[in-house]
């Protein structure tokens, strides 16, 4: 019996041939992350393993990303025992105000993550880098403090789904849409434990920020994982961003699966997940007219060059409804210097919303834009769950950056063919 | 390991790591700051009604979302003894045997018991008992390994041992 990509991964790093699903194993770590929230509670559990040393300097990564700039003062305190612990552990990958930029888009831009690794992060949208072929995963703060101590983590091997992807995607549908249908067909638990393994040769299409937005959603299916094949997007990427050598594992030809769906990525249509759960997807044909009072456009999972772009080129030489405050934050420094020089900056402003510092903050309800009841907000992030953005009573729609560009000039959900057009 | 018996809160579906304790309140990392919110955004009465040795009984996917270990910490430090669900998401699981919350999988029994009913739990059958309904499930036991961890109170005693040798 073959072994499915994440399997043969894991395997490698577990010095085992071969494992199967279920089984525990003891795996060494090639990235252990952690942010400003999860690392606060990390180094006090690795204070009590009594190590004095991270395992090693470069593999330890702490991006200082939720709650800054500081929101409050006692958020300025965990980022301060955070720094403190990075400076006094020689931490090299430590990223302050200054240099981060939200993890998961920071990691892959900066070369850290590539092909082959496993990764743990103390943040749950750590499977983001499975969009480079690496193992990457999502664990706690203890988890995250035994890995700075050991270098190693425990993992029951996991079954897999396999995605067959097929097809061209059409002009407005992007890797964000993909994957909340998917996750609407699936449900919130749908992977539960399991990989999601991408395939097939609609890949070709998709760009490597449109696979990030995947792959970084495989956790809202519940899943332990996603991960798609190397190609040579890939190793262009790599090739751009890193000088670490990438490994590249395939899935054998038999390796088992749970189960197989096969989507034709022509036929998609933009997808919103409403409230209360990522699972509740309508097309946007099926939204309805849905009044809005604030758009998000950024997070871990739509902040991205690619996510700047395609709302900029919709918010262009438009305005957007006074209704609507509407929120734009590149994920890095690279990214927000790239939205400058390419004057997406001030398409942006002048079409008047806000261009933000990159930070976590609004997404999970941070700071940068709270909710309050009854409010409705369209949004590129990644949860929609009950005052995940504020009051319990706010509602969160997730959608594309086209889908909420288009939205934050209608003042409803809206179609972003309808707004300007498919030959933008 | 012992046995625990308490009264039981119940939920439904997905309850997520948010609505256990929502982003506002992870400014601060101690535990018994976390409980005086715990479960604030799906049951705002939790805390004030929560006595030590409670139970939690839950469907599918409990602990659903955010990778925030301070979702089992505060429903730890509330005082609750264990949580009973019919599946758990992946790193809410982790992330409870890590830090010695105990938690069970059953379904049958997360299917059954309601809000109020008096509950027994031993962890070492893995019996789970509904005194009020005069009702018995079995919840699947623990592999080896993490009986180990959640025997030694959480992954960094047990890791701290092993390290020590």
């Amino acid at each position: 019996m073959g072994l499915t990509m994440t399997q043969k991964i894991l395997a490698a790093h577990a010095g085992e041939t071969s494992v199967k699903a279920g089984q525990l194993i003891q795996a060494k770590l090639d990235i252990v992350m952690g942010n400003d929230i999860t690392t606060a509670v990390a180094l006090k559990e690795f204070e009590k393993t009594g190590a004095k040393k991270v395992f090693d300097q470069e593999k330890v990564v702490i991006v200082l990303d939720h709650f800054t700039p500081n929101k409050d003062i006692k958020a300025a305190e965990q980022c301060k025992a955070c720094r403190t612990f990075a400076y006094d552990m020689k931490v090299k990958n430590f990223f302050d105000v200054g240099q981060m930029g939200i993890e998961h888009a920071l990691l892959p831009e900066k070369g850290i993550v590539v092909p082959g690794q496993v990764i743990i992060g103390a943040d749950s949208h750590t499977c983001t880098y499975g969009a480079l072929g690496a193992f990457s995963t999502g664990i706690g703060s203890t988890d995250m403090a035994i890995g700075m101590a050991t270098g190693e983590a425990w993992f029951k091997v996991p079954s897999a789904i396999k995605f067959i992807l097929t097809g061209k995607p059409a002009k407005w549908v992007s890797g964000k849409d993909i994957i909340l249908h998917i996750i609407g067909m699936i449900g919130v638990d749908g992977a539960l434990y399991r990989s999601m393994e991408f395939v097939g040769d609609g890949i070709q299409y998709l760009t490597m920020d449109d696979r990030f937005s995947m792959a970084n959603m495989a956790i809202e299916a519940g899943a332990k994982n996603g991960i798609f094949p190397v190609d040579t997007k890939t190793l262009a990427y790599v090739q751009e961003h890193s000088l670490k050598e990438p490994v590249i594992y395939e899935a054998d030809a038999d390796a088992p699966y749970d189960e197989v769906y096969t989507i034709d990525l022509s036929t998609l249509r933009p997808t919103v997940s409403f409230p209360h759960l990522p699972e509740n997807t309508k097309t946007i044909d099926e939204a309805g007219h849905i009044a809005i009072d604030q758009v998000v456009i950024g997070s871990c999972t739509n902040g991205r060059l690619e996510d700047m772009r395609i709302a900029a080129n919709i918010l262009r030489g438009k305005q957007v409804n006074p209704k609507v405050r509407t929120i734009v934050i590149p994920a890095t420094q690279q990214i927000y210097l790239d939205c400058i020089r390419l004057g997406y900056a001030e398409d942006v402003i002048k079409a008047g919303a806000i261009m933000s510092t990159p930070t976590c903050g609004p997404c999970l309800g941070g700071h940068m834009g709270i909710l309050a009841a009854g409010e409705r907000c369209v949004s590129t992030t990644n949860r929609n769950f009950v005052g995940r953005m504020g009051h319990t009573e706010s509602e969160v729609y997730l959608a594309s950056p086209a889908v909420a560009a288009a939205s934050a000039i209608a003042g409803y959900i809206a179609d972003p063919e309808k707004i300007v057009g498919g030959n933008d | 390991m012992e046995t625990v018996k308490g009264t039981v809160f119940k939920y439904g579906d997905n309850i997520d790591t948010d609505v256990i304790i929502p982003a506002r309140y992870l400014n601060v990392s101690n535990g018994e700051e976390l409980a005086k919110y715990c479960m604030i955004d799906i049951d705002a009465d939790f805390v004030h009604k929560v006595k030590t040795g409670d139970i939690i009984v839950a469907t599918k996917n409990f602990g659903c979302g955010s990778s925030r270990e301070h979702a089992p910490l505060a429903i730890k430090c509330a005082g609750i003894s264990c949580v009973i669900a019919s599946t758990f998401a992946r790193i809410f699981y982790r992330n409870a045997i890590n830090i010695g919350l105990p938690i069970l999988e059953c379904a049958e029994a997360a299917n059954n018991i309601d809000a109020g009913d008096m509950v027994t739990v031993n962890f070492d059958t893995g019996i789970i008992t509904n005194e009020t309904k005069g009702k018995t499930y079995q919840a699947e036991p623990f592999p080896a390994f993490m009986q180990k961890i959640m025997a030694a109170g959480g992954l960094v005693t047990y890791t701290k041992e092993k390290m020590e040798g």
